[in-house]
């Protein structure tokens, strides 16, 4: 199976370890991810808040390019993509002049016939059902599950999972034989692009989320967006100091956890190239090998029913 | 005559009606950086409500609009739905073009355009084309510094820049943009 593909700029540089394990995940299910030709940057936080048309028009040509090679789907990994591109989406639908005028900004034709599909969403549709036949090596660990801001607001816009505490991620980890925690930062924001201009602030915010996940015994945090990763990964070391304890839990994509699940090679995962070590420890070898999960699990409610 | 005032504005440019707000305070109660801001995020909505040309001015020089980092916590838990984010972005805007930011929004304004001018150059992020800009336009040549070599080892940064083939398009793009901004006020 083939499906449109925008890796959006992070995933070619300080995020190259989740376009390889999403890649690589998908291979493991016989999906093969075909790029966007010629896609260019969605304009992300800069765009919008200094030129709104500028910021409409930029995930706009992208989309228009999809629609001419035929894509009907596309896959958009990085949260902060996956929302430009969809607000876009909805705003150009909302309103046909607007439409018009950002059309004949990029000179190319637009109906806003294909669907945006975050990972997570990818993830449901192509690979869950067949996820818990394929995991060789259960990820046993204590989990939190980190959506951030991006992936679930604006509600109204995305209709995507419950926005205070979301669930979606949670239950593929489970399937990938992992204990996702309750926990109280799961959509507190990180500091998203203020990583460089304001550092400070982006320590303080992604601190409480390290410290709250630390606190409640997570042993790994896993995420679905560029910008939360290289905050809470690339920025440990001012995260470490503002909370002025040593925190090394290291923090991982979602992709990579169903990936090594599923018995993929961590380098090929690239697991190595976070800057935030990744050394979970051992866990014993179940009794028994890990046999596969019953397809259904039959709570109590139903049981009765 | 009066001149329009600025929530009559941001009513026509983002269909925000300021005049929603009942100051319930979830957005402030809710906002990640609201400890930073000038003034929170109701406080914005309440001096809008006044339609005052100083509290006006206030706002346009405030903080508080750069500081904003559209999480969206705000509108997802206001009972009234106001679009707080995309008012936000317009009061940005507004700021820029009227020459009113606030000195210490610099850095923040300074990170925006080293990014746009490195999309308008290549097509994609060049990240170390957009972090070499914005040393240059902010002064602070140690900031990172140590951070950089690891990245690079890490495979995390690329020395040479991503180049798309439809640049030009790309700078019809930001060009068409421009001048429409321009010749809109």
């Amino acid at each position: 199976m083939k499906i449109g593909f925008y890796p959006g700029c992070s995933m070619k540089g300080g995020a190259r370890e989740y376009q390889e394990s999403v890649t690589a995940l998908a291979k493991v299910f016989d999906i093969e991810l075909v790029e966007i030709p010629d896609w260019n940057c969605c304009g992300a936080t800069a765009a919008h808040n200094i030129n709104k048309e500028l910021a409409l028009s930029l995930p706009a040509r992208i989309l228009a390019i999809a629609e001419r090679e035929g894509m009907t789907e596309i896959v958009v990994p990085c949260a902060a993509c996956y929302s430009r591109l969809t607000v876009t989406q909805h705003e150009l639908n909302e309103d046909k002049s607007l439409c018009s005028k950002i059309s004949s900004n990029i000179g190319m034709e637009y109906n806003g016939s294909t669907q945006v599909l975050n990972i997570i969403q990818f993830i449901q549709k192509y690979i869950a059902d067949r996820l818990e036949e394929k995991v060789v090596k259960p990820f046993s660990y204590n989990v939190a599950c980190y959506y951030g801001c991006l992936l679930v607001r604006p509600h109204n816009i995305l209709k995507f999972d419950r926005v205070e505490d979301p669930q979606t991620m949670d239950e593929l980890v489970r399937r990938a034989g992992g204990n996702a925690i309750d926990w109280a930062f799961k959509t507190e924001c990180c500091g998203a692009g203020m990583s460089v201009s304001r550092t400070d602030t982006v320590a303080r915010l992604s601190g409480n989320i390290m410290k709250d996940a630390s606190d409640r015994k997570a042993e790994v945090v896993v995420v679905a967006c560029p910008m939360c990763h290289s905050n809470l990964d690339m920025r440990r070391p001012e995260i470490n100091k503002f909370l002025k304890e040593e925190i090394t839990m290291p923090v991982l994509y979602i992709s990579q956890v169903l990936g090594l699940a599923v018995g993929i090679d961590p380098k090929k995962l690239g697991l190595q190239r976070h800057m935030t070590a990744v050394n979970l420890p051992e866990k014993p070898a179940p009794a028994e090998p890990p046999l596969a999960a019953p397809k259904k699990v039959l709570t109590t409610q139903q049981t009765e029913a | 005559m009066k001149t329009a005032s600025l929530s009559s504005e941001v009513h026509d440019e983002t269909g925000v009606l300021a005049i929603k707000c009942y100051q319930c305070g979830k957005c402030s109660a809710g906002c990640p950086v609201v400890d930073e801001m000038d003034y929170t995020p109701s406080m914005v909505m309440r001096m809008l409500q006044t339609g005052d040309d100083t509290e006006a001015g206030k706002l346009l020089r405030s903080m508080s609009i750069w500081l904003c980092v559209t999480c969206e916590m705000c509108v997802t838990r206001c009972p009234m739905e106001i679009d707080i984010p995309k008012m936000m972005d317009f009061l940005r805007q507004k700021s820029l073009s009227e020459n009113k930011t606030h000195h210490k929004a610099r850095k923040i304004i300074a990170f925006h355009k080293s990014f746009l001018d490195s999309i308008n150059f290549t097509g994609r992020l060049y990240e170390m084309g957009l972090i070499v800009d914005y040393k240059m336009r902010t002064g602070d040549m140690m900031q990172d510094v140590t951070i950089a070599p690891k990245m690079f080892f890490k495979g995390k940064l690329n020395p040479i820049p991503e180049l798309i083939r439809g640049r030009k398009k790309m700078s019809e793009i930001f060009n068409k943009t421009k001048k429409k901004k321009e010749g809109l006020k």
